[in-house]
């Protein structure tokens, strides 16, 4: 696929989720990117981050919800989590190269073991802050268990569940530039290049780069987690 | 008769891990100190009985901490009752499985709580829906059922908006609309109208009453407020420490406070606006009915009480009033009728002491109180009212007694106690069942 279409395309998302401000802050953004000639780093490393973002909300948020509903597994989870997120993010790329040797699978892997830690806690969390008394409300009205977790705890957990997710892209993000040191492609390569060549110059666009995918998948996540929360007062 | 709907028995509710020893031990009479230091539990409810009748709107009253929320969520579970029995249109809630619980609080019970516990993320229309939309009723009906309960209680064109968008007062009424779509016709409110302030907690409860006639719903209503308990009209159930110290209407709880308890709790309440002239009146002496001769009835008059007598028509309608002495000197084949000596004011029964208390100022031979068509029911001297007033209820007592006896059916919505006088209440005045 063309930048140009990709660049349509990314913008389009952006200005649909995020609205007309952030929509063309991502167009200068990416426009940027093509212009430094990093576009297909840049790709990888988005496919990179989107890749683990999805597994790692696909295993952290029912773990999330396992963990707020049981006080047994959210004793369990957490001290694991306080483990996972104090760990250097470099130890985890070590187990992974045995499993799955050098590549993007095993910085998916680091990746996704590294950026999941927040979902979790921020999905448990949304849902055991849920009121009590609405808990009760909706027990009064004869509301099954799995009629609660996805009319009341989830509806209203959402908010923080974003928040959560948010982390976990961020997160994501950091550990997919660390990860090219065990041969993740995309920016994190080039900045691992810079560092080795001492060419601060390519290393500061790959930097930049990288704040700019930050900034736009921040900014966009940030935008529909503010969607998700209930509508102020008129 | 009125058929009791929900039946409360030595429920007991003790929060802590030894709840099942320690419920043993208070049935085995064990002190309720000694069960807290042995077992670690604090007692919720140490063994309540009562039974809420079709139709009747029941407060639970205490101050907080004596078990009145613990109270009303045994009754569908959201509290699990520790031991005792409570049956629900026959049906032992107690045991039901979570499965059989489900269906019955969708069946039996609607929901209102303190804090309104609208669902922020949904419409007034979606939060009333609720209760359907969890028994998966049609999505078409179940929005007509909302919006026809939400013009019940006054929200009609508010559907839209979401609940912070709301006053507290128009929250609440969203909070009953929501128990009242689901249509099962025992309502628990808890404590529904105390976070609202002052004027709208009084419209509020006058609304509950135009609803209520209407609707026919029985409700257990929690509060704190004797006076809500009171202007709610219903029986009162006065609970403290996880026990039921008294039941009964509020002017039975007002005029005969079971213990010092009660007797601290009522004594703000002004007497003159709960007690009504029907319950009053005294019955110790006959009406003379205008039409019968001196001889007739002397025998009735010598062993009449009062010094002023009550001459009625053949409507049983008061016309006016004879001293007793009259009637004894009089010739045994003069009619009534020629006896009267003066005109006596009328008062009708349903009304509260306090609207007659001026026009009983006027007339010192007291007033003859009357139903609602007129018919004659008794008198109210000053010295009754007087009596009343300081608490000083003796003679009340005798005229409690003599309503029961004959139970004067008044037709009007104050007058509930009448007939609840010859039922018994369980529980009632039950000071320690332990």
């Amino acid at each position: 696929m063309p930048p140009p279409v990709t660049i349509a395309l990314l913008v389009a998302i952006a200005w649909y989720l995020a609205g007309r401000r952030i929509g063309l802050m991502s167009l200068v953004g990416l426009l940027f990117l093509w212009n430094l000639r990093l576009w297909t780093p840049t790709m990888q490393t988005l496919v990179l981050v989107t890749l683990a973002t999805l597994a790692a909300l696909a295993i952290g948020i029912p773990i999330g919800i396992f963990s707020a509903l049981n006080r047994r597994v959210w004793k369990t989870v957490s001290p694991f989590l306080d483990m996972m997120q104090t760990m250097p993010s470099f130890v985890y790329l070590i187990p992974a190269i045995p499993f799955f040797g050098i590549g993007p699978v095993s910085a998916v892997f680091a990746t996704v073991v590294f950026s999941m830690p927040p979902v979790i806690r921020l999905t448990a969390l949304g849902i055991m802050n849920v009121p009590g008394e609405l808990i009760e409300a909706s027990d009064a009205f004869g509301t099954s268990p799995a009629q609660k977790l996805f009319k009341v705890q989830l509806p209203l957990a959402l908010p923080t569940i974003m928040a959560g997710i948010n982390q976990t892209i961020m997160l994501g993000l950091s550990m997919v530039v660390i990860a090219s040191m065990i041969g993740a492609g995309g920016l994190g390569r080039e900045v691992w290049r810079a560092i080795q060549r001492l060419d601060a110059g390519s290393g500061f666009q790959a930097g930049i780069a990288i704040v700019i995918v930050a900034v736009i998948l921040d900014r966009v996540t940030q935008a529909m987690a503010a969607r998700a929360r209930p509508a102020p007062i008129d | 008769m009125t058929k009791e709907r929900v039946v409360v028995r030595d429920v007991v509710k003790i929060f802590g891990s030894q709840d099942k020893e320690a419920a043993a031990l208070l049935r085995d009479g064990v002190p309720r100190n000694e069960v807290i230091e042995r077992t670690g539990g604090v007692i919720g409810l140490g063994g309540a009985s009562f039974s809420v009748e079709e139709g009747e709107i029941l407060v639970v009253m205490g101050l907080s901490g004596s078990g009145k929320s613990t109270m009303l969520r045994c009754i569908n579970r959201l509290i699990e009752p520790t031991a005792g029995s409570i049956t629900v249109d026959g049906t032992e809630v107690t045991t039901l499985t979570p499965k059989q619980l489900l269906q019955f609080r969708r069946e039996k019970f609607g929901m209102v709580f303190q804090h309104f516990a609208l669902f922020p993320n949904r419409t007034i229309a979606e939060n009333v829906e609720y209760g359907l939309e969890v028994q998966k009723v049609d999505k078409a009906k179940r929005r007509q059922k909302a919006l026809e309960a939400i013009e019940l209680v006054g929200l009609k064109g508010w559907d839209a908006k979401y609940p912070r968008q709301l006053s507290g007062g128009m929250q609440q009424r969203a909070g009953l609309a929501r128990a009242l779509a689901v249509d099962a016709d025992i309502l628990l409110m808890d404590e529904a109208f105390s976070a609202l302030d002052p004027l709208i907690r009084r419209d509020m409860q006058n609304e509950l009453g135009t609803l209520q006639r209407n609707l026919k719903k029985t409700i257990v209503f929690v509060s704190h407020d004797l006076d809500e308990a009171i202007h709610l009209g219903g029986r009162i159930v006065l609970m403290k420490d996880g026990l039921i110290v008294q039941t009964g209407y509020p002017e039975e709880i007002l005029l005969n406070p079971a213990d010092d308890y009660v007797r601290r709790f009522v004594e703000n309440i002004d007497v003159s606006s709960v007690i009504t002239l029907g319950r009053l009146a005294s019955r110790r002496s006959p009406a003379l009915p205008r039409h019968k001769s001196v001889g007739d009835l002397r025998e009735a008059v010598a062993a009449a009480e009062d010094p002023i007598l009550v001459v009625t028509c053949e409507h049983n309608r008061p016309v006016g009033c004879v001293s007793r002495e009259a009637v004894l000197a009089a010739k045994p084949d003069a009619e009534i009728a020629s006896l009267i000596e003066a005109e006596i004011p009328t008062a009708d029964g349903s009304k509260v002491l306090k609207s007659a208390l001026r026009k009983l100022s006027a007339h010192p031979a007291g007033l003859a109180v009357t139903d609602a068509d007129g018919r004659y029911v008794g008198t109210v001297t000053q010295d009754m009212a007087l009596a009343a007033l300081t608490g000083t209820s003796a003679e009340l007592d005798a005229a409690a007694q003599s309503e029961r006896e004959n139970a004067w059916t008044g037709a009007s919505p104050n007058s509930h106690w009448t007939t609840s006088a010859t039922t018994p209440s369980p529980g009632s005045p039950s000071t320690s069942p332990h």
